[in-house]
């Protein structure tokens, strides 16, 4: 993590016995680690789980002190891997990365880290990306539990309980020799809250004594006949061992009264949402009373069988409210009843949506019907939830549908990646639109206006692969992007080597901002940053090079859209055979501002000469056609009504918050758009000869002007 | 097996914890705001949580924070919702003014509870900038519906505030959060809030200061859709005799209500190129306003008038290299460019201009002749093209350049020569002949035909686009001009020959024009 500071929240991984620890969820488990014993820590960074990684990073003295290694991996396939510390030894490990997209990549060594199972406690902190702001397909991670034989934990979602959740995950991991999963959806990892910490504690087997003291078992190895006793172990021993556990130390909870006609049966992470819903219904306060008994699956998998029976047997029917789809645990549910030989009736998503966010409003409509059709006494009370549907009604309010514009994330002011798909576009309006294969990261946005460029992306590293069939004689190269993050989590392999491989004739534009910008700033190998950490610095053409990239050109700059216009027609119309790779660098400016500002307000403070550079539009040559912003949609580039009779349309207009990067005049340059641009350089703190020289030369300038007013016959403004 | 003794449940507290909601751009503060909130709660002894759904690192998308805080009992620890439910918000606050609208469409506004706090600036969208014609969507229906969905609205520019007080908008919507007294907390602990917090906390403070007041003053501002143009009197004398001539003519040769428009035409013609110009603008305008009134246009409050008054005035100012020239070297300019970047006395700035001079722009200021001459040559035209023809970066501040745009700029002397000017007067003359003849037969159409010269701007391949594309409306005019709604069917081709660059929204325009005039 480069550009940005965690110290307040490092510190707060120092909290002793009975201190409160104030902040974010995810942050929390990142405590709860060091309270657990953990050895090792891994993952990869990516929305919802970055500050975990992003504050380990910054902790390097309180992971010393406790002899913990961190490793910021490769890909999820790298941090699963890590794991495999815990398979012989005590040790107990975490990793953590964005699911299902992390979970995808990691499954080859998750699969065989299952298989073979562990001694240590493994857990693996997932950041469930689903619902409302995700930006990932719609899946659920509960599959891979179940397909790989894994434990789930959904905690509820308040600090203590995920807190908990944790030392359980790991106390279960060992308990049944099978790795632990922790799902967070997106705002249990932003939810601020508290709890009493506990002081962290020191593997009492460490690392290096596992590594001078190795252990070897050709049981645990995943050849056959070892991989299929396995099988046999996680069905015969693994599971049983697990269900105890959870049952034994009461994993799951349950609130409400002991009797009742009905019931709900819940993820833990639903169970705000529920409560909710239930005091919208006048069944339960906010303070967990609730007149409806509850089972809180904290373990989503396995599911304790006979303790949910226990919960179903007297009730006439139960609820289940679990987001996503499949219906997992209504399927499972479901079958477990009907074993039992138990008559209660079961429903889930026949009264809620099958897929997408289960919002307390969804789930308040849910319940309200299924307690109308087995409990109709309980609703029967008057009561007053919440109803916006008249206010939704309103004529004026729906007229807002056509006025009020989508607002979707993209690139930042003063992005390195907006020039790139300008000099894209421009290439475009010579050579037509080509087929262009995206990746996963900033520049993915290129798709969106008002660039428009793009339309699939097959996953992190996958653009080059994703054009890999169109590789015919054609009249036209297909253009895959990547970012420098996706290269160098799969994409050299996958995309790059597959090319030069089988000889692929398409164009590979890979973006290096100098960090995996889109996950929050963090270094990667070809990052420019010094590290003490990492080693980093590592030039991506060499790397390309390294794998036979016959043709590559290098941008160190990618403001400069004549030349990447330039490179980019090169590339589509060489004669020359095999991938063009064009690797287009410039540094990510939200960090680049980050490492910068302070820099430049101490240098102003010292009174020292420094230049600061920003863009600006003249109105009066400005004609409001808006071409510029077409090849822009910069944030600080905007437009606004003139007050001049003689224009109807509104003109270009930068504002404050400009950043000074050349975009705007370099494509009105390469575009020849109009000369409305100018950049100005505000020097700060002038050396004595310069303010002379300026003077000099403004005395001269302003003769002249007040010769050509003088001069000009005109109206007073 | 349970984790809580179980037993007859006992009877529901009817506490209620306050909600709010913040609708914010990434970038604007609105976790630094939700942060404060729950600071600020937890330290008047209530319990909060708070959670957003950011997304991605980046700083232009739409993100919701949402908070809930309860006043603390004894031994009792309440549980939040980690998202607003419709109808169940207490306070909405939106840092921009189509996230207000963002959040009535989610149903978050309720006019039985909801304090709506809006920011009525706007940070316009992608999709309201890109647009070749005016894409900025209408501010007055965000507020109209506000009045309908919120028990209470607290409205203005919140960001000028921030930005007048050096703070962030995030301290400004606390200051108005703290004036607007929903929260039962003193603006003390507010202000030792954003104390705590430890960054940035002067500004912070005078920005929260300055909102405060100002909700308490003025809670409300008007918004506009069009901010009113700027329309100049007619001054008595404007210092010299050529001037007063020209404003002799106006009053003598126009009704006072068109008079300003014409004295803004003539203003900008004079200012392009010199009073004779002017004179030359009063003589086609005075022709074509004869006609007006021989048409009834007395009736029609001379709208055909008014339209070519403005229009003619931007047709006969053409941009061309030495307008850009005259434009980027005057004092006026210099001055206005250190206002906007708010360069300070003290420091020093330097200007450099992004031009790209083509051929085609050379050819525009060259003598008629010469120009049709290398226009018949494309070899020897595209030769001088390859010198001629690419960026420079032109240092106006330094003695070289500015001499240089300012000789170029005196080359106006020579604009009437030109092959650019011919041509220009050539267009006028074609463009105002075509509406001509339809004020006799169809008032209304006439003066829609004037009103198509919008579709005309920009530089090199923008303006030609522009070109084409009012060469193509207006030559729609003959297969609507027999239709009962003609002047609206050339207003609908010209508002979507403005709705984007391509000229798709055209296309389907023109579709359906073609299945009415077969009806």
């Amino acid at each position: 993590m480069a550009e940005r500071s965690f110290a307040k929240e490092v510190e707060d991984l120092r909290l002793r016995e009975g201190e409160i620890f104030r902040g974010e969820g995810i942050l929390a488990v990142t405590k709860a680690l060091l309270q657990s014993g953990v050895s090792y820590v891994g993952g990869y960074q990516g929305s919802p789980i970055s500050h975990l990684m992003d504050v380990l990073a910054d902790a390097r003295d309180v992971l010393d002190e406790l002899g913990i290694h961190f490793e910021a991996c490769a890909s999820e396939a790298a941090a699963a891997a890590m794991l495999s510390a815990s398979v012989m030894h005590p040790l107990r490990g975490a990793v953590t990365w964005k699911s299902t997209v992390g979970t995808n990549v990691a499954s080859d060594a998750l699969t065989n880290l299952a298989s073979g199972g562990v001694t240590g406690g493994a857990l693996i902190v997932l950041g469930e990306d689903f619902g409302e702001g995700s930006s990932v397909p719609q899946e659920r991670s509960h599959a891979f539990a179940m397909k790989s034989q894994m434990w789930l934990l959904d905690p509820r979602p308040n600090l203590e309980s995920i807190v908990k959740a944790v030392e359980d995950g790991f106390a279960l991991s060992e308990a049944s020799n099978t790795p632990a999963m922790l799902q967070l959806r997106i705002r249990a990892c932003h939810v601020h809250g508290q709890f009493v910490a506990r002081n962290n504690v020191r593997p009492g087997f460490t690392l290096r004594e596992a590594l001078e003291k190795p252990r070897r078992s050709v049981d645990r190895v995943v050849l056959p006949p070892a991989s299929l006793a396995h099988d046999k172990e996680k069905l015969e021993q693994r599971w049983p061992r697990a269900v105890e556990f959870i049952r034994a130390h009461r994993l799951n909870e349950l609130f409400g009264p002991g009797e009742g006609e009905i019931g709900i049966v819940l993820q833990g992470g639903m169970y705000n949402s529920v409560m909710r819903a239930l005091q919208f219904l006048g069944l339960a306060d906010v303070y967990g009373e609730s007149s409806v008994p509850l089972y809180v699956m904290n373990v989503t998998y396995p599911m304790v069988d006979a303790e949910v029976a226990d919960f179903c047997r007297s009730k006439r029917a139960v609820i289940v409210v679990e987001e996503g789809h499949p219906a997992y645990l209504e399927q499972a549910l479901i079958a477990a009843l009907h074993r039992s030989e138990i008559g209660t009736r079961v429903h889930g998503k026949d009264f809620l949506p099958l897929g997408g966010d289960y919002t307390t409003a969804l789930i308040e409509k849910g319940l309200s019907n299924f307690l109308a059709k087995y409990a109709p006494a309980l609703v029967a009370r008057e009561v007053r939830s919440p109803d916006a549907a008249p206010t939704l009604a309103n004529k004026k309010l729906q007229a807002l549908a056509a006025v009020v514009p989508p607002r979707p994330a993209g690139f930042c002011t003063g992005c390195p990646e907006r020039p790139i798909f300008a000099a894209m576009k421009l290439t475009e309006k010579k050579l037509g639109q080509h087929h262009v294969s995206g990746d996963i990261g900033c520049h993915i946005f290129s798709v969106l206006p008002p660039f428009n460029i793009g339309g699939n992306t097959m996953g992190y590293g996958l653009s080059g692969a994703g054009m890999s069939a169109f590789n015919v004689k054609a009249g036209k190269r297909p253009i895959a992007v990547m970012g420098d993050g996706g290269f160098w989590h799969n994409g050299l392999s996958s995309s790059i080597s597959n090319a030069v491989f089988n000889k692929h004739d398409g164009v590979i534009v890979i973006i290096d901002n100098h960090y995996s910008a889109a996950t929050g700033g963090q270094d990667i190998p070809s990052s420019r940053a010094a590290s003490s950490r990492a080693s980093t610095n590592h030039p991506i053409a060499e790397a390309v090079k390294g794998v036979g990239v016959k043709w590559i050109r290098q941008l160190d700059r990618t403001y400069d859209v004549a030349r990447m216009r330039a490179v980019l027609t090169e590339a589509l119309t060489t004669p020359e055979e095999g991938p063009k790779v064009i690797i287009a660098s410039s540094e990510c400016m939200l960090n680049k501002q980050r490492r910068v500002k302070p820099q430049f307000n101490r240098a102003v403070a010292d009174g020292k000469r420094v230049v600061r550079e920003r863009f600006g539009v003249d109105e009066d040559v400005c004609t409001g056609d808006h071409a510029c912003i077409r090849l822009s949609g910069c944030p600080s580039l905007s437009v606004k009504h003139s007050d001049d009779p003689l224009k109807d349309d509104p003109v270009a207009a930068i504002d404050n918050s400009c950043v000074g990067c050349g975009n705007c005049g370099e494509v009105s340059e390469a575009a020849v758009l109009c000369p409305s641009f100018y950049k100005a350089d505000v020097v700060y703190n002038p050396t004595r000869l310069e303010r002379l020289l300026t003077n000099a030369r403004a005395g001269i300038i302003g003769f002249l002007q007040r010769i050509a007013d003088r001069r000009r016959v005109a109206f007073a403004d | 097996m349970s984790a809580q003794p179980l037993g007859r449940s006992r009877a529901l507290s009817a506490d209620k914890p306050i909600s709010i909601a913040i609708l914010a751009m990434g970038g604007q503060g609105g976790g630094v705001l939700s942060n404060w909130i729950v600071a600020l709660a937890e330290s008047q002894g209530w319990a909060a949580q708070s959670t957003s759904v950011p997304g991605v690192a980046q700083r232009t998308g739409a993100t919701i924070y949402y908070i809930e805080i309860l006043a603390a009992r004894a031994g009792k620890r309440p549980i939040f919702a980690l998202m607003p439910t419709p109808g169940d918000v207490d306070i909405v606050i939106a840092a921009e003014l189509m996230e207000a609208g963002r959040a009535m469409l989610r149903g978050l506004l309720s006019p039985d509870r909801t304090t709506l706090i809006a920011s009525t600036h706007r940070s316009l969208a992608v999709v309201e900038k890109q647009v070749p014609g005016d894409g900025i969507a209408d501010p007055t229906t965000i507020v109209e519906a506000a009045e309908m969905t919120a028990r209470r609205v607290i409205a203005f520019d919140m960001q000028r505030v921030a930005e007048g007080n050096g703070g962030a908008i995030s301290a400004a919507m606390l200051g108005v959060l703290a004036a607007a007294d929903i929260l039962p907390f003193a603006r003390s602990a507010f202000e030792s809030a954003i104390r705590e917090e430890g960054k940035g906390v002067e500004s912070s403070l005078r920005t929260f200061s300055a909102a405060f007041e100002r909700t308490r003053e003025r809670p409300r501002e008007a918004v506009t859709r069009v901010p009113d143009k700027r329309l100049p009197t007619l001054p008595a004398s404007a210092g010299h005799p050529t001037l007063d001539r020209l404003l002799q003519r106006i009053r003598a040769g126009f009704p006072s209500a068109v008079q300003a428009m014409v004295f803004t035409g003539v203003k900008r013609v004079v200012d392009y190129q010199d009073s004779e110009y002017g004179n030359e603008y009063l003589d086609r305008l005075e022709k074509l306003h004869r006609l007006d009134v021989a048409h009834g246009g007395a009736k029609k409050e001379y709208r055909f008038t008014v339209e070519t008054a403005k229009y003619l005035a931007v047709a006969m100012t053409y941009e061309d290299v030495v307008r850009v020239a005259d434009l980027k070297v005057r004092a006026s300019r210099f001055r206005r460019v250190r206002a906007e970047i708010g360069v300070k006395n003290e420091q020093i700035v330097h200007l450099t201009e992004y031009m790209h001079p083509r051929m085609e722009e050379v050819m525009d200021t060259l003598p008629a002749p010469l120009g049709r001459f290398l226009e018949r040559r494309p070899r020897l035209f595209r030769a001088l093209d390859r010198i001629v023809s690419r960026g420079r970066r032109v240092r106006t501040d330094s003695l070289r350049w500015f001499i240089a745009l300012y000789a170029l700029a005196s080359a106006k002397a020579f604009r009437r020569a030109s092959l650019r000017h011919a041509r220009e007067l050539a267009h006028i003359e074609r463009w105002t002949r075509t509406a001509a003849v339809h004020l006799p037969g169809n008032y209304d159409l006439a003066t829609e035909v004037v009103a198509c010269r919008r579709l005309i701007k920009g530089y090199s391949d923008t303006h030609a686009r522009g070109n084409s594309k009012f060469d193509r409306v207006l030559g729609l005019v003959p297969r609507l001009e027999s239709l009962p709604d003609a002047a609206d069917w050339l207003r609908r081709l010209r508002e979507a020959a403005l709705a984007d660059e391509q000229g798709e929204a055209l296309d389907s325009a023109v579709k359906a024009l073609g299945a009415a005039a077969s009806r």
